[in-house]
């Protein structure tokens, strides 16, 4: 067992709306993330794929608000921890984060180097330019990109390597974990697959300890993460490997979303795509039942009732349900 | 992948479609001398790159832009698209849904006067409003989505999903024999995808309507497609059954887009990049 990088019990946050009103986006998640591992977390878009994003780089701002939970960074608790205090010790090197549209970020009059000086900067105020070209020089180097780019403004380069560039950039300092939001999906494959080769490298050389992908492309996700952790409505409702997660998942919620991978391959037109009827719950007044249950056609009075717990499985594999594993694994065969 | 062994009419025919921005040396081919046939009750899918001119393209088959060169046939009989009236007539037989729902409609406008002037469009302003409403309800029905529930709202109070759901919605409504659909899934998430792909299956299963989809994704042109052609820089490198293409890739640069898609059965390579 590889050192734990990152641990979350029980976080939970909130987003408060103008009219005060409170919505819990992130209710209850816990998660684990050892040394060189990655994570991925799927779901449809509001489940608060996101926002648990935001939430566990530890910097909270309106309107979104920490209500409870620990965020536990290599031994170190950063929840509670002042904003101030967060962007300045915690942001870039222990935690960075990338957001979908990261290359927009790029500052169009200026050049890509001032980025890389602005970030070590910030940490490291006396470090010279020069070391820092040089650092910024191998890094890119090692990566890929060339070094001419250090030199060029953004509007010079294309979509793909802006977002290449900010990625680079995000992670000069060698973060323990990187939180990557939806980091290709405004790209074409071509691009897309560079972010997605990139990003292993930065893994496999040592440049990122742990890594946590966030996005809804399943077949992304399996070719990227050795986890993949499912979230609706604001709770966890699954957890595996890719493999399990992917060919025998056991929440419905789960199997609705595996139902809905598309890859060019030979026998991908022969099964009928499923897709889960309705839409997820109002997380203003979360059900007190199970939050799928209204969605679920498994669904009897009593999921309704109470909430079930996480029932673990050993090997990191969990899943929320009321129904026993070997119940489930029955009516799904009993439907093919 | 149903009634494929119909004999089909041909729908809409393109000889030598040339699209040329600029002169001189800013001059830029876009769209350079593609023929296509595409049938009725076809559902045909133009993959390419961004950049390659399948958009250039679209716009063209629409008629909102001109053809610098070449020639369309609408039904087997030349395209008129001169004057504003007669634009109009075509745009009864080709309809478009786009890649952005939410700037698709006027944000003014209830949903039900979005559907209204569908109906009104039709020629049928004269119709009771009963009737009127039960072809709404029709309509949304088609879509999974229920009509009482929405007569009040503005397109904005609903997901992207709902919104492309909705304009799916219009399309029935107005009965096209051309659905021209631009990238219509790529701003939503991959659960509410498998519900619009069925939808534009449906319509073609229903309704017999030829579809053209666009997109970026071959792993969506194989799913959807009976007929697919692979366009970069402008030219179709590749066309033919979506089986044929896709499986036994013949250009190069189709195999390199087949590559580029993550994959589940098989190992992805990502050395070649």
């Amino acid at each position: 067992m590889g050192k734990v990088m990152l641990e979350v019990n029980n976080l939970k946050t909130k987003y408060v709306t103008r009219f005060h009103e409170d919505v819990y986006a992130v209710d209850g998640v816990s998660l684990k993330i050892e040394e060189g591992k990655s994570l991925g977390v799927a779901g449809e878009s509001g489940c608060g794929k996101s926002t648990l994003a935001l939430s566990l780089m530890g910097y909270y701002f309106a309107p979104l608000h920490y209500i409870s939970g620990d965020i536990i960074v290599d031994g170190k608790t950063i929840s509670g921890m002042k904003p101030d205090v967060v962007r300045k010790s915690v942001l870039g090197n222990e935690i960075a984060y990338i957001p979908q549209a990261a290359m927009n970020a790029l500052n169009p009059t200026q050049k890509i180097i001032r980025f890389v000086e602005d970030v070590i900067h910030a940490h490291d105020p006396k470090a010279t330019k020069k070391d820092i070209y040089d650092l910024a020089r191998k890094r890119f180097e090692i990566l890929g990109l060339p070094e001419s780019v250090l030199q060029k403004h953004a509007v010079e380069l294309s979509g793909g390597m802006k977002q290449r560039t900010v990625i680079a950039i995000s992670t000069i300092l060698s973060p323990k974990v990187l939180i990557a939001d939806e980091p290709s999906s405004a790209l074409d494959v071509t691009s897309q697959k560079m972010v997605i080769k990139m990003m292993r490298d930065l893994m496999d050389k040592g440049f990122i300890k742990s890594m946590i992908f966030i996005t809804h492309e399943l077949p992304l996700l399996y070719n990227v993460t050795d986890d993949i952790m499912v979230m609706y409505a604001g709770q966890i409702v699954e957890r595996g490997t890719a493999k399990e997660m992917v060919f025998d998942p056991l929440h419905p919620y789960s199997k609705g979303l595996m139902g809905s991978i598309i890859v060019p391959e030979e026998g991908v037109r022969d099964h009928k795509l499923t897709a889960i009827p309705g839409t997820p719950p109002n997380l203003k007044h979360p059900p007190e039942g199970c939050r799928f249950a209204d969605r679920c056609k498994y669904a009897t009075p009593t999921c309704r009732g109470m909430l079930p717990d996480v029932k673990e499985l050993g090997n990191g594999r969990a899943y929320r349900c009321l129904m026993s594993e070997n119940k489930i694994r029955e009516v799904y065969k009993s439907e093919q | 992948m149903s009634n494929e062994k119909k004999e089909r009419k041909p729908c809409l025919t393109g000889r030598g479609v040339t699209k040329v921005f600029g002169f001189g040396d800013k001059k830029t081919v876009a769209v350079d001398h593609v023929d296509f046939d595409f049938h009725e009750g076809e559902f045909v899918s133009i993959v390419g790159e961004s950049g390659s001119g399948k958009t250039t393209l679209s716009k063209m088959l629409l008629g909102l832009i001109s053809v610098t060169e070449g020639q369309i046939d609408f039904q087997g009989k030349p395209r008129d698209i001169s004057s504003g009236r007669k634009k109009k007539e075509y745009w009864k037989g080709i309809q478009a849904i786009f890649q952005d729902p939410f700037s698709s409609y006027n944000m003014f406008n209830r949903i039900d006067s979005v559907l209204l002037d569908c109906i009104n469009m039709r020629g049928e302003r004269n119709l009771p409003y009963e009737k009127k409403f039960e072809m709404m309800t029709e309509a949304c029905s088609f879509v999974n989505l229920k009509f009482a529930e929405l007569t009040n709202k503005y397109p904005f109070e609903l997901s992207g999903g709902q919104m492309q759901r909705l304009m799916i919605a219009r399309i029935f409504l107005l009965k096209p024999k051309i659905l021209l659909a631009d990238e219509p899934t790529s701003m939503i998430d991959a659960c509410s995808r498998a519900t619009i792909l069925d939808m534009l299956l449906k319509l073609r299963d229903e309704i017999n309507m030829t579809i053209i989809f666009i997109t970026h994704d071959i792993g969506l042109a194989y799913y959807v497609s009976d007929t697919v052609y692979i366009m970069e820089h402008g030219k179709f490198v590749e066309s033919g059954p979506a089986d044929k293409v896709i499986l036994h890739p013949q250009a190069p640069y189709t195999k390199r887009l087949i590559t580029d898609v993550p994959k589940i059965y098989e190992e992805w390579d990502l050395s070649t990049v």
